[in-house]
């Protein structure tokens, strides 16, 4: 790391913003989540319905389907039923959940899908497991990560929520640090939806079930635990989605710098 | 006009690149060399799991309240040889299971013999590989006591079960490795909820080995075979299912 102005960085200026680690890390996760997210649902489409509880099959009524009828793909959530043809359910006269476009493989394959998450799994726990130590031994996650007493009032909370509905992003030396709900998403997918993911995937493992029963009372057995795993993805997906948003409006050629070279120009700060 | 030609241009240059994405995904899934990459994790999560897993740990049992109403069944329901379906209108009076390969003394038992021997009953889930959960009560020898009897050689290193239903004249079989075979929740189940073991659900034997997949918990058992290698069996990779669709051996996860 080069040597800090001796003044505090303003607007204009470079500044080294994102460690190795963190870049490392992030692109990893890039990749593995995604074939992690493809291949998942693939097997999601081996049996495309959600129940709650200890056991579930074709002979319970699910909370969500994804089927096809008379040629009509459709999502069911509840009481309610959505038509899908085209997208879920029924897709280019093929009777299938989710469509080639979005699995791994992409014709019906549950045990090379299997093959596939299971290993990517390997990707995303080891690295993450040494994520967490390095960000909490140098402090990253506690300085860097965790929203401080004073960002968590209310009245700043709806500050930044108003800021970023307005796309009022922070400039000059503030920026150097993440916004509250930059920090908030970050903390709640490092330390919330991914060890969810993780923890209710094991759940599905009947080994790991015999090994550590009282994953199936956290998550109140093993069908609730493939539930809640899906709406997990499903967050990651709308996380991943918000993201990709987020840089294009912060200025998509400075934030893929910061994040392969961890050099970032600190936007000029707003007139007010 | 220039809009539809434009966005139809724009259309099929998507579909030609996302047709292409999609071939050239297949490509590198299918490519021999990241099958066989890819193909480490298993022997990695089998290791791992059996690590932190006592190979004694029992699979959860439940109460009669928690049982599915209705135990969905899979796979073959009627097998459909000769054999079979006379032992079938006979209710099993002459049906044998074998047990050879790798013992000290192979012997064939009757279904009353085995009903007279100890049994266990236990309440646990069933585990598609689907997905699907069913919840069922099983009573049946303890496959420990059966291969006790007949002496495993030290040098035999699984356990193959032998079937009498067939997909397409393949006959369906499973194998296990020595930790599950005498793990005492692995029987050779009998009854199933109370009454003689169904047709549907495997009769007169079905195999159950409670902390692994349903594929493994093998139907129509009519002969136990103990090996040192798997093979010589099938097309060798351990199963029907693991020869015919590349289902991991280890069905654990």
């Amino acid at each position: 790391m080069s040597s800090e102005p001796l003044e505090p960085p303003t607007g204009g200026d470079l500044v080294y913003r994102q460690r190795r680690p963190v870049r490392a890390w992030h692109w990893l996760n890039a990749f593995t989540v995604i074939v992690m997210l493809m291949s998942g649902l693939m097997i999601f489409n081996a049996h495309p319905q959600l129940y709650w509880g200890q056991y579930g099959a074709n002979h319970e009524a699910p909370w969500l389907e994804i089927g096809s009828a008379d040629g009509r793909g459709y999502l069911q959530l509840g009481p309610v039923t959505l038509p899908t043809t085209g997208v879920l359910g029924q897709v280019g006269g093929q009777e299938i959940a989710f469509p080639p476009l979005v699995t791994i493989p992409t014709s019906y394959d549950l045990a090379t899908a299997r093959a596939w998450h299971f290993f990517f799994a390997w990707l995303l726990v080891v690295p993450g497991l040494l994520f967490w130590a390095w960000g909490i031994a140098t402090r990253h996650v506690q300085n860097d990560l965790a929203p401080t007493p004073e960002e968590l009032r209310p009245r700043n909370l709806w500050q930044d929520i108003k800021d970023h509905a307005r796309l009022r992003f922070h400039g000059g030396e503030k920026a150097r640090r993440y916004n509250v709900l930059q920090k908030l998403s970050y903390v709640g997918v490092i330390f919330g939806l991914l060890p969810a993911m993780v923890l209710t995937g094991l759940t599905m493992s009947p080994d790991i079930d015999a090994a550590w029963p009282w994953l199936l009372d956290l998550f109140g057995g093993r069908q609730s635990a493939r539930s809640i795993h899906f709406i997990c993805a499903a967050l990651l997906v709308a996380f991943i989605l918000v993201h990709l948003l987020m840089v294009v409006l912060a200025g998509p050629f400075n934030e893929l710098r910061s994040i392969i070279t961890g050099w970032y120009r600190l936007p000029k700060e707003r007139a007010e | 006009m220039t809009l539809l030609t434009r966005r139809g241009l724009i259309g099929s240059i998507g579909a030609g690149a996302g047709g292409l994405l999609l071939s050239g995904c297949d490509k590198i899934v299918a490519a021999p060399k990241v099958r066989d990459v890819i193909g480490l994790g298993e022997g990695l999560t089998m290791r791992a799991q059996r690590l932190v897993t006592d190979r004694t740990a029992l699979a959860r049992e439940f109460t009669a309240s928690d049982m599915s109403p209705v135990f969905r069944t899979n796979g073959n329901t009627m097998p459909e040889s000769d054999a079979y379906q006379a032992h079938m209108t006979d209710n099993f009076a002459n049906w044998r299971l074998v047990i050879d390969g790798m013992v000290r003394r192979p012997a064939a038992l009757s279904l009353a013999q085995i009903k007279a021997m100890p049994t266990r009953t236990q309440i646990t889930r069933h585990d598609c590989v689907e997905g699907w959960s069913a919840i069922g009560k099983w009573t049946g020898l303890p496959l420990k006591l059966a291969l006790d009897a007949v002496g495993v050689l030290p040098s035999a290193r699984y356990i193959v079960f032998h079937c009498a239903d067939d997909f397409d004249g393949d006959p369906y079989y499973e194998s296990i490795d020595l930790i599950d075979a005498f793990h005492p929740q692995t029987i050779l189940a009998w009854a199933m909820n109370d009454q003689p073991l169904s047709v549907r659900h495997g009769a007169p034997l079905r195999l159950r080995v409670e902390r692994q997949l349903g594929y493994k918990q093998a139907k129509y058992v009519m002969r136990i075979e103990a090996v040192d290698s798997l093979q010589r069996i099938g097309a060798g990779k351990g199963g029907y299912w693991e020869d015919s669709a590349d289902y991991q051996w280890y069905a654990g996860i």
